[in-house]
C-alpha cells in the first residue's frame, strides 16, 4: 500500500474525522449508541454500504449527467440500503428491530452522500473503496466509544456482560442514568470534540 | 378530534423529532447559528412533512404493504412490496420537494427567495424521511398520518428556532477554544433535550 492510499484510508479517523469535523451523519451517531450490539451493527452497515456505494458511484461517474447526479446517487444508495436491511432482518431480527428507523436512514445520512458528492465523483473506484472504508471506520470510532461509555456507565455492562455490578443487583455501582437518555449522547459527543480540538488545535473553529 | 390534539401535541413536544429521536442533526447543528436561517428552514420543513407523510402513507397502504394492491385487481392481492419502502419514500420525498420548489417558484416567490438554499438540501434531511419512516412502523392511518406530520415539522422546527436564539445569545460569551462551535452546540442540544424531558410526563 503506499503512502497516499494510506493517508486517504487513515486520514478520517482523527485528522478530518467524518462526525467530529465534517459534522456529518451525526443523527444515527447518537440514537443508536444507548447499547455496544445495536452501535457495532450500526457501524458495519455504514461501512458497508459507504465502501460500495462510493465503488459504484466512482465507477459510473463518468456516465451519470450533472443536473440528475443527486437522484442517481440517491439511487444507488437507497438500493445498497434495502440490500443491507434485508439482510440484518434476515440474520440477526432482534437487533435490526431495535435499530427501527435508523437503518433505513442510513439513506439520508450525510456521510454517504458527501464522500459520494466530495471524493468518489472525482476519484477513481480503488481510492473511493479506500476513502469510504476510512471514513466508516472514522464515523465507526466515535460511535463506538460514545457507546462504550454510555452503556458501561449507564448499565454498568459491556456488550451484555457484567462489568460494574450494580446497587440494584446487589453490587456497588450506582448506574448514571443521564447517560442513558437522549441528552447523555450530546454531551459525550461534545466533549470528545472538545478533546479532539485541544489535541489538534487547527481544527478550533474561527470566532463567530 | 381529541385523538389528533393528542397525537398533535405528543409530536410536537413529547416525541420531538429532534430531541427526542436526533433525527435532522446535521441540518440543526449546521444551520441554526442564525435565528432567521432558522426560521426559514424550520418552515421548509414543517411544509414539506406535512405534505410527504401523507403521500408516503397512502404509498404504503395503497401499493406497498402486504396484499395492499388487493383494490386495484383480485389477481394482486398477494403481493407484498414493502421492501421497496425506503426506494419508494425517497423518491417520493425527493419529487415532492423539487414540486414545492417550482410551485413557490412561480405562485410565492417572495416565500421562494426567502427559503432559498434550504428547500432542495431538506431532500436529504432525516427528519423528513424519518417522519415518513416512524409513520410505517407505527402503522397510523391516512388523518393520523396527517396531524403526525405537521406536529413533527413544528416539533423540529421549534428546536432549531430556539436552539438558533441560545445560539446568538452565545456570541459574547467566552467558551474555551476547543469547545467552541460545535462542541458547544453539542452541550446546548443535551441541555435542551434534558429540558423537553419535562414533557415525557405528560399522559394524553
Amino acid at each position: 500500500m503506499t503512502a497516499a492510499s494510506t493517508k486517504t484510508l487513515l486520514d478520517p479517523l482523527f485528522e478530518s474525522n467524518p462526525i467530529a469535523l465534517q459534522v456529518l451523519g451525526i443523527c444515527s451517531a447518537l440514537a443508536v449508541t444507548t447499547k455496544l450490539e445495536t452501535a457495532l451493527v450500526m457501524c458495519l452497515a455504514v461501512i458497508s454500504v459507504l465502501a460500495l456505494s462510493n465503488v459504484s458511484i466512482s465507477l459510473l461517474r463518468n456516465f451519470i449527467p450533472g443536473n440528475v447526479r443527486i437522484i442517481v446517487q440517491l439511487t444507488i444508495i437507497a438500493s445498497l440500503v434495502i440490500m443491507t436491511d434485508q439482510v440484518l432482518k434476515a440474520y440477526i431480527y432482534e437487533i435490526s428491530k431495535q435499530l427501527s428507523v435508523f437503518v433505513g436512514l442510513i439513506i439520508t445520512n450525510c456521510i454517504i452522500m458527501g464522500r459520494a458528492e466530495a471524493y468518489a465523483m472525482q476519484n477513481g473506484p480503488l481510492d473511493s473503496l479506500l476513502d469510504g472504508i476510512g471514513n466508516g471506520l472514522g464515523y465507526s470510532a466515535i460511535l463506538m466509544a460514545t457507546a462504550f461509555l454510555r452503556e458501561l456507565l449507564a448499565q454498568g455492562t459491556v456488550f451484555g456482560a457484567v462489568v460494574l455490578p450494580k446497587v440494584h443487583d446487589g453490587g456497588w455501582y450506582n448506574p448514571n442514568g443521564l447517560l442513558g437518555i437522549s441528552a447523555g449522547a450530546f454531551f459525550i459527543i461534545g466533549l470528545f470534540i472538545w478533546a479532539l480540538r485541544s489535541w489538534k488545535t487547527d481544527q478550533v473553529e474561527p470566532e463567530g | 378530534m381529541e385523538q389528533y390534539l393528542n397525537l398533535a401535541i405528543k409530536a410536537i413536544f413529547v416525541e420531538n423529532l429532534a430531541l427526542a429521536f436526533f433525527l435532522g442533526m446535521c441540518s440543526f447543528l449546521a444551520c441554526s447559528k442564525r435565528v432567521n436561517t432558522a426560521i426559514g428552514l424550520g418552515a421548509a420543513v414543517i411544509f414539506v412533512q406535512t405534505v410527504t407523510v401523507p403521500i408516503n402513507n397512502l404509498i404504503y397502504n395503497r401499493l406497498l404493504s402486504d396484499g395492499a394492491m388487493a383494490w386495484i385487481s383480485p389477481a394482486l392481492a398477494d403481493y407484498d412490496l414493502s421492501f421497496l419502502g425506503f426506494l419508494c419514500y425517497i423518491g417520493t420525498i425527493a419529487a415532492m420537494v423539487q414540486i414545492v420548489e417550482m410551485t413557490l417558484d412561480r405562485y410565492v416567490p417572495a416565500l421562494y427567495a426567502a427559503l432559498g438554499v434550504f428547500l432542495p438540501l431538506i431532500a436529504v434531511n432525516c427528519a423528513i424521511l424519518g417522519g415518513s419512516l416512524l409513520m410505517v412502523e407505527r402503522t397510523y392511518t391516512f388523518g393520523e398520518s396527517v396531524v403526525f406530520g405537521f406536529g413533527s415539522g413544528i416539533g423540529w422546527a421549534l428546536a432549531i428556532i430556539a436552539l438558533a436564539s441560545i445560539r446568538e445569545r452565545l456570541q459574547y460569551s467566552n467558551i474555551p477554544l476547543g469547545l467552541r462551535g460545535l462542541g458547544m452546540t453539542f452541550v446546548l442540544s443535551g441541555l435542551m433535550a434534558i429540558g423537553f424531558m419535562a414533557f415525557g410526563g405528560i399522559q394524553l
